[in-house]
């Protein structure tokens, strides 16, 4: 059986060389048992899924048919609006991309982000901006006045 | 600091022989900490027969020119795995490439995400930490038996891929995931965990699921094919992590 050395215990001083590894946490630390990132990893596949036919085709009807991003203004927001259908399809595009996008920041972060410090305030910074975005666009999805 | 060597190649070496050699430039990662804190390159010319592996090449350095380049390397036929190395920004066996198929000029440096000791000697503990984490040994709950484990050619195929790992951690110091976060269990630990896990005479699976569905396990994969790449035994290495992706996602074996 072999023994789990830590380096301190091998005598040799720990060397400040190049590319040594950034080892976060000390091995073997009691970690949290959670599914949050298999979680995370089938919500990225499922979304990445569904917001390719969401988004595809929010892009085709604003600038493409019936003469394009032309003919956008208050009114035909508004015309789009009156449908709980349009509202539902916004609601479920904006939440799925503001969250698919965040989780892909996060893990970005975690990858490439080396302090701590700076990783926790990084995503600090993402989850405030992801919060105001989703707050802000689903006040207005379920408050837009068409008569304004 | 270029260290060229002048000396005819009548040198002992594997390219003594023969008519006029051939000569290929070396460009090599130096470190020693006893004498300097940052690392450098030095470049050596090299005679070399077609036949030769880069595992030649450098040692013939080590013979006749300086022999203070430190590697690792045992049995030179790439069963023991020592001798990994980043070669032109690639991990491969010294021991299983041709020098003539490496271009004019090869770039040669230690394996990347874990600490140099000595010019292509890392420090393998956190990679052997990795591996330890993930139980690699058989794990069974029944009495043993009076005669040995049966198992069924299926069965035994099942995992076959992954048995062929020597440990040269070629795959996980090529996993840009790894090189920036030490803590992430690397590919190597997660196919060792595979041979485990797929083997019907253990009973261990859930214990080893568990620990790679950590923050720090297989879900950190971004599936960049890397360690695929760079397995000397051509294991597929992606395949195997994401088949314990679909273990965990559907706790099916």
């Amino acid at each position: 059986m072999a023994t789990t050395a830590v380096p301190a215990e091998r005598g040799a001083p720990e060397l400040a060389t190049p590319r040594s590894p950034r080892r976060r946490t000390k091995p073997g630390a009691a970690k949290a048992r959670s599914n949050f990132e298999l979680y995370a990893w089938v919500f990225m596949r499922i979304s990445g899924l569904l917001l390719f036919f969401l988004v595809l085709g929010h892009l085709f009807i604003m600038n493409v048919l019936d003469g394009g991003v032309q003919r956008v203004n208050f009114g035909f927001v508004a015309g789009r609006w009156a449908s709980p259908f349009w509202r539902t399809w916004d609601l479920v595009m904006l939440l799925l991309a503001e969250l698919h996008g965040t989780n892909g920041l996060r893990t970005v972060i975690n990858d490439y982000a080396e302090r701590a410090q700076t990783r926790f305030w990084l995503k600090m910074l993402l989850y405030t901006s992801a919060f105001l975005v989703v707050t802000l666009g689903t006040l207005v999805i379920f408050t837009f006045d068409p008569d304004l | 600091m270029t260290v060229v060597d002048s000396r005819p190649a009548a040198a002992p070496g594997p390219a003594a022989t023969g008519p006029a050699p051939v000569t290929v430039t070396l460009k090599i990662r130096r470190f020693d900490p006893e004498f300097a804190a940052e690392a450098r390159w030095e470049s050596y010319q090299v005679p070399f027969d077609p036949s030769d592996r880069l595992l030649d090449a450098i040692m013939w350095v080590k013979w006749n020119v300086d022999g203070s380049l430190a590697l690792r390397r045992s049995c030179a036929h790439g069963v023991c795995g020592s001798d990994a190395m980043r070669v032109n920004g690639v991990n491969r066996l010294a021991c299983k490439v041709l020098v003539k198929d490496l271009g004019p000029e090869i770039t040669i440096e230690p394996i990347k995400g874990l600490p140099v000791e000595k010019d292509l000697i890392v420090d393998m503990e956190p990679f052997f930490d990795a591996f330890r984490a993930v139980k690699p040994y058989l794990i069974t709950d029944d009495h043993e038996p009076t005669r040995e484990r049966l198992q069924s050619p299926e069965d035994r195929a099942r995992f076959d891929d992954t048995t062929k790992c020597i440990m040269c951690a070629a795959c996980t110091t090529s996993c840009p995931v790894f090189w920036n976060d030490g803590d992430y269990f690397g590919p190597q630990a997660i196919v060792a965990a595979h041979r485990f896990i797929f083997d019907s005479r253990d009973a261990g699976a859930d214990e080893r699921l568990e620990i790679l569905n950590e923050r720090e396990g297989v879900w950190r994969c971004r599936t960049t094919f890397n360690c695929t790449d760079a397995c000397p035994r051509g294991i597929q290495v992606t395949k195997a992590i994401q088949e314990v992706k679909r273990a965990l996602l559907f706790r099916r074996l």
